[in-house]
């Protein structure tokens, strides 16, 4: 399979270095519906001119997961902690850092950062508990 | 409008074949459907296929005509992909073509073929139904993503693994007499509980096996079957397919899947049946709590209802609406692109009384097939009955 780093995809490395430098955003239309980039049209109701807006600084995990059994993009990763976060009106899906997998919890208050996999140094959103 | 009848159908064993081609394969169920048919091959107006990652795992897309050739069918012929949900989409597609008018003999199947890319290459296959930026990005797997779910749904409604073995134990021992079933082996539910972790909360033994196979059926207007005397009992008097958005963190919810209820609902009002009227199900159990949500989703049960079932003994062979006497995916094997339509020829075999598990329902009347794409951003969903 083509490495993931060979390739641009505009739109969406832009969100991972602004989420790396502590600047994340999401986009929200008009009617004020909230989506993650790379998008042209609001999948709630399909306006245009979606605006970038600042995440909230901080996010809640609502469900997680420790893989054991990776894919090879995350073989020396593994065990690692799989969590949805809600942030406002948008959620994402991250790794979870700075906590051993097994203290993971639902209800988790966690900011959003960028890290490395330490499979193939390739950027991978984690959360971090506040 | 003619009702549709699955005039024959056919299955490869499904099973860890790495050495086998697809083409051989497809080849192999779908001459086993039109022997099965008893229709003549040159009357075969059309193939429609299923197949999800043939174009990683054989490095071969545009397969639909490479099929059709190798089951020795001179038709037009089209691969449809939806994930897991491929071959019950080609089916779909299949029956509206045939209520409308437009063909008489189509043939409707698919093939996956996984175990030559190894675990490894199989895993990474599979994850390409999610979002590739958002999810299989940030390390969601195929089975990550279900956990997921599960988590949620012990969250929300209760019910913990030991539930979900139930479901497993179940589907293992309805797969004891099933021929082309991948697991002919019992388990119980301490193996369950005590199989390696994949993603927590869900193990080894609460997924489905990477699976080599595949299944074809062949599908008639009314009016033909009875023209060239076709014993062809059964017929889809239901098809629904819905969708959902692409990644899991954009559903409104976790724990349940509006694409299932909502082509479930399309499949029961194009049938003119209610979920009571169903006697057994086949549904995509991927994983165990993927069955769990597929029952609610289904109106089986209410949201968080499910869970029980299997360990109340309500959907096993002797219970009240047997869920999965083939084995379901997780027994019998999920050959991603060939599940939709092996459950449409399962289904038809326990309907019309000469599958081995037939005698669990010797009255049945009414079946319903569950077939989910990804994490259910896909579903189609057909109901079956027995007219003649
Ligand atoms: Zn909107």
């Amino acid at each position: 399979m083509t490495d993931p780093s060979e390739y641009p995809n505009q739109g969406y490395d832009e969100w991972i270095d602004a989420i790396a430098a502590g600047e994340g955003y999401h986009l929200v239309c008009p009617e004020g519906h909230g989506s993650l980039p790379p998008r042209r049209i609001c999948p709630e109701c399909g306006a245009g001119g979606l605006a970038e807006e600042p995440l909230p600084a901080s996010g809640e995990i609502e469900t997680y997961s420790v893989t054991h059994v990776a894919s090879p993009r995350f073989e020396d990763d593994a065990p690692y902690a799989i969590a949805i976060a809600t942030f406002g009106d948008v959620a994402i899906t991250g790794q979870v850092r700075d906590v051993s997998p097994e203290n993971v919890d639902a209800g988790m208050v966690v900011t959003v950062d960028v890290d490395e996999s330490a499979t193939d140094d390739e950027p991978v959103v984690v959360f971090r508990p506040r | 409008m003619t009702d549709v009848r699955i005039a024959g159908v056919g299955l490869t064993h499904f099973g860890n074949h790495p050495e086998r081609t697809g083409r051989d394969m497809f080849a192999e169920a779908a001459g086993m459907a039109v022997s099965d048919a008893g229709v003549q091959r040159a009357d075969v107006e059309a193939l429609h296929y299923g197949n999800f990652m043939g174009s990683l795992a054989e490095h071969q897309s545009h397969q639909g005509p490479l099929m059709a050739e190798a089951a020795g069918l001179d038709c037009q012929a089209t691969r449809y992909e939806t994930a897991c949900a491929s071959s019950g989409a080609a089916a779909r597609e299949a029956v509206r073509a045939i209520e409308h008018g437009d063909a008489d003999v189509i043939v409707a199947g698919g093939m996956e073929r996984m175990n030559n890319m190894g675990t490894a290459g199989a895993t990474e296959g599979l994850a390409i139904a999610a979002d590739e930026l958002h999810e299989v990005r940030a390390g969601v797997t195929f089975p990550g993503a279900y956990a997921l779910m599960a988590r949620a749904y012990f969250q929300e409604f209760g019910g913990d693994r030991e539930d979900l073995a139930h479901v497993a134990v179940k589907n293992h021992e309805n797969a004891l007499g099933n021929e082309t079933a991948q697991y002919q082996r019992a388990i119980t539910v301490e193996d369950v509980l005590e199989a390696p972790m994949v993603s927590s909360p869900l193990g080894l033994y609460d997924s489905c096996p990477i699976s080599d196979g595949a299944s074809a059926t062949v599908l008639t207007s009314e009016e033909y079957a009875e023209e060239h005397d076709l014993d062809a009992p059964v017929a889809v008097t239901g098809t629904g397919q819905a969708g959902d958005r692409m990644a899991l963190h954009d559903r409104e919810s976790y724990v349940r899947t509006p694409a299932a209820e909502e082509a479930a609902e399309q499949a029961y009002t194009d049938a003119g049946v209610v979920p009571g009227d169903v006697d057994l199900a086949e549904v995509h159990d991927c994983f165990t709590i993927a069955e769990v949500l597929a029952l609610e989703s289904l109106g089986f049960y209410g949201p968080g209802e499910g869970i029980g079932a299997a360990r109340r003994g309500e959907t096993t062979a002797d219970g009240d609406r047997p869920v999965n006497l083939s084995g379901g995916l997780k027994a019998k094997g999920h050959p991603v692109g060939a599940t939709g339509a092996s459950q449409l020829a399962e289904l038809t075999k326990l309907l019309r009384g000469d599958h081995v598990n037939s005698d669990a329902v010797p009255d049945a009347e009414v079946g319903v097939a569950h077939n989910a794409g990804g994490t259910v951003a896909s579903c189609v969903v057909h109901v079956l009955e027995v007219v003649a």
